[in-house]
């Protein structure tokens, strides 16, 4: 019990993700998880201003229960399969983020300093972070589940270009923009 | 029955990504720093058991639980639309510190201001939709 209620170790976190890729396979899906942005949209009626929203979205009911469920993950994994878990960055990691002005590093789950304190500023880093995530994945037609993970098992090359790509936007937002940032 | 097969494969999906840490924004900012084997190993041991299992998938034709032939359609090719869309993400992902999974699972953790993220994440989708036929694919 001890072991479940600790941080896991990332073999174990990429072997269970393997797994949930390889079972919506095995189920006749795909995983893929940002395209649940897209089927939102046309369900909350977008297919009237874009032909890119005209599809029957409730043929991907399943991906927006799939949703529900990592929801219901978030929820269990907080509230009944840990006790104040913060991960252990790298000493080196937390040096560089207290100078950012992070000081929750190393004892938080989450920058407290970015998502408890709601100022204008924040809001407004988290607003163009969802434009970024929304727009990109749909322009790169898939995220970290469809192209890094799906993509890269099935050996495609446009999805080894996204994730350079994301790691080159990655790159730049942290070591370039973040010092202007925070 | 097979609409709680998907529900549970997210909650499993929703767990390992908390509970091993790939749904925190330090990770990610210590993946872009290079300062952890974490997020590599994570992302790598996914991959290594993803690319064994598609193989054989694909190898030994399998079938999908319907009986229907599996096909894991190829991405359209193309350079410009996986680069600059993937450097777009990227930039969201490292100022979030989540990409789309983790950002759901986090509001079910109790993270109640990702709901502006997903918000704009959900504006960023339709204008994509809207600005699509303008934009290099």
């Amino acid at each position: 019990m001890d072991l479940i209620m600790k941080p896991w170790p990332w073999y174990i976190g990429g072997l269970l993700v393997a797994i949930v890729m390889l079972s919506l396979i095995l189920v006749g899906k795909n995983f893929g998880f940002s395209s649940n942005f897209r089927v939102m949209c046309s369900a909350l009626g977008a297919g009237k201003y874009s032909s890119f929203f005209n599809f029957n979205w409730k043929s991907q009911r399943w991906n927006l229960l799939f949703l529900f469920g990592s929801i219901l993950g978030g929820f269990i994994s907080k509230y009944a399969l840990s006790d104040g878990q913060s991960p252990a960055i790298s000493s080196e990691t937390v040096a560089q983020l207290h100078d950012l002005g992070f000081y929750s590093a190393g004892n938080s789950y989450y920058p407290v300093e970015l998502f408890d304190n709601l100022s204008t500023y924040n809001v407004i880093l988290l607003a163009i972070g969802g434009l970024l995530i929304g727009f990109g994945t749909r322009y790169a037609g898939g995220c970290t589940s469809g192209h890094a993970i799906s993509g890269l098992s099935d050996l495609q090359l446009p999805s080894l270009i996204a994730v350079i790509g994301f790691f080159i936007g990655g790159l730049i937002m942290t070591h370039v923009l973040f010092p202007f940032i925070f | 029955m097979r609409n709680l097969t998907y529900i549970f494969l997210g909650i499993i999906f929703g767990v390992a990504m908390y509970k091993a840490e790939a749904a925190s924004w330090f990770r990610i900012y210590e993946m872009f720093n290079f300062q952890s084997i974490h997020m590599f190993g994570f992302i790598g041991t996914a991959l290594l058991i993803g690319l064994i299992g598609v193989q054989w998938i694909k190898r030994t034709h399998k079938k999908d639980i319907d009986g229907h032939a599996i096909q894991i359609a190829p991405k359209e090719k193309s350079i410009a639309r996986y680069l600059f869309g993937g450097v777009l993400f990227g930039l969201g992902w490292a100022l979030v510190g989540a990409c789309p999974g983790p950002i759901f699972v986090l509001l079910g953790a109790g993270l109640v201001p990702m709901i502006i993220v997903i918000v704009f994440a959900l504006i960023g989708t339709f204008l994509y939709g809207i600005l699509k036929d303008y934009l290099p694919h």
